[in-house]
């Protein structure tokens, strides 16, 4: 019974460790594209017009926060899901709470 | 008097997650009413960082010479100029609100994100001495106050809206926006949906943001010494850039969304 209810929660939280590697993952991939695209855009715009560089170079900071949005959305969802409550794991541990007592 | 045990590294991080909230239920300070529940140490730490800014701007602006400026004078004039001037690209109504709102926004939110260059036991552990067992430092790590200024931002827009516009061709624009009139429920779901993103995103950036920030903080505390100094030197430097990013963008994006409301299609 005890070791059932043990196979339950590690199932749950096997899955969870892959949900937050996937959020993790998934935003640091899609920011370094984002990124990446960005500054290249950047350098191809000072290469042809050198003098607008710290225009550019302030415009350019203001999309890279925007850009970081909601990978940083997703990294704080992942990090929460990993560190403070899990609900999916909390729903698993009351069940086996009551099933053990 | 304070806790010394040996705490393990998922206690340490779960501690360092709570805040000391007051569950206005049942008024009692220490566990989490649910919705219903007040962090005072968001509330204080924003009060008097509010308070500091408003103080330090007002001392400056009351003993301003127009001879050879102090270092503080120059501080303050470059920032009212500067957003002023940001502010007057973007919007051409009255902008006796919206500027200074606009360096409030941007003041306010870089020193409550600047807390989280304190370090992370620092004040925390300071209080356990005066009974205040959870603290957390940055305010704006606090979905309540993110929420709290973007839905602030969010009921301005909606005035402005309706202050530019009129009730009337407020809602006239919102049934007759992409699609002609006779989508009017599409044009009002778009709007509804448009509307709506706006504060949540802006909250769930800042929020998420510093958030991530202050955990890998936390992570970073719970390596060896000689791991910690050089990956906490890399992500304090980055986390400067991040903080003065994120406040800027959330300053600049009031001001979109508040010149977009103000301006007719």
């Amino acid at each position: 019974m005890v070791a059932t209810i043990a196979q339950l929660v590690a199932n749950v939280q096997g899955l969870s460790a892959v949900a937050v590697g996937l959020l993790i993952g998934l935003a640091a991939m899609g920011t370094a594209i984002g990124f990446g695209v960005l500054g290249g855009k950047f350098l191809e715009g000072v290469a042809r017009q050198p003098e607008l560089t710290s225009m550019l170079m302030g415009r350019m900071f203001l999309m890279a926060g925007l850009v970081d949005a909601f990978a940083a959305i997703s990294v704080a969802m992942g990090l929460v899901l990993l560190f403070a409550n899990n609900p999916l794991l909390g729903a698993v541990l009351k069940y086996a709470h009551v099933a053990a007592s | 008097m304070g806790h010394t045990h040996l705490v393990s590294t998922s206690e340490y991080i779960g501690h360092h997650m709570r805040h000391w909230a007051l569950d206005l239920r049942t008024m009692t300070i220490g566990h989490d009413g649910g919705f219903m529940t007040l962090n005072l140490d968001t509330a204080v730490i924003s009060v008097l960082l509010g308070v500091l800014f408003l103080a330090v701007f007002y001392a400056v602006a009351r003993c301003a010479t127009v001879g050879v400026p102090s270092a503080w004078q120059n501080f303050v004039e470059l920032a009212v100029e500067k957003v002023d001037g940001m502010v007057g690209e973007a919007f051409h109504g009255d902008r006796s609100l919206l500027a200074p709102l606009s360096l409030t926004i941007f003041i306010w939110v870089f020193l409550m994100n600047f807390m989280d260059l304190i370090p992370v036991d620092l004040i925390p552990r300071a209080l356990t001495f005066v009974g205040v067992h959870h603290f957390k430092v940055v305010p704006t790590a606090d979905l309540t106050l993110t929420f709290a200024m973007s839905l602030t931002v969010f009921i301005l827009t909606i005035f402005y809206n309706i202050k530019a516009k009129g009730g009337w061709g407020f809602l006239k624009e919102s049934l007759t926006s992409p699609f002609p009139v006779y989508l009017f429920p599409v044009n009002f779901l778009f709007r509804v949906i448009d509307e709506c993103v706006k504060p949540m995103s802006l909250a769930l950036r800042l929020y998420g943001n510093l958030f991530a920030g202050e955990l890998i903080f936390i992570l970073i505390a719970l390596l060896p010494w000689w791991m910690e100094v050089p990956l906490g030197l890399v992500w304090t430097l980055f986390h400067v850039l991040i903080i003065t990013i994120q406040a800027f963008i959330f300053m600049m994006l009031t001001i979109v969304y508040i010149s977009m409301a103000h301006d007719a299609h």
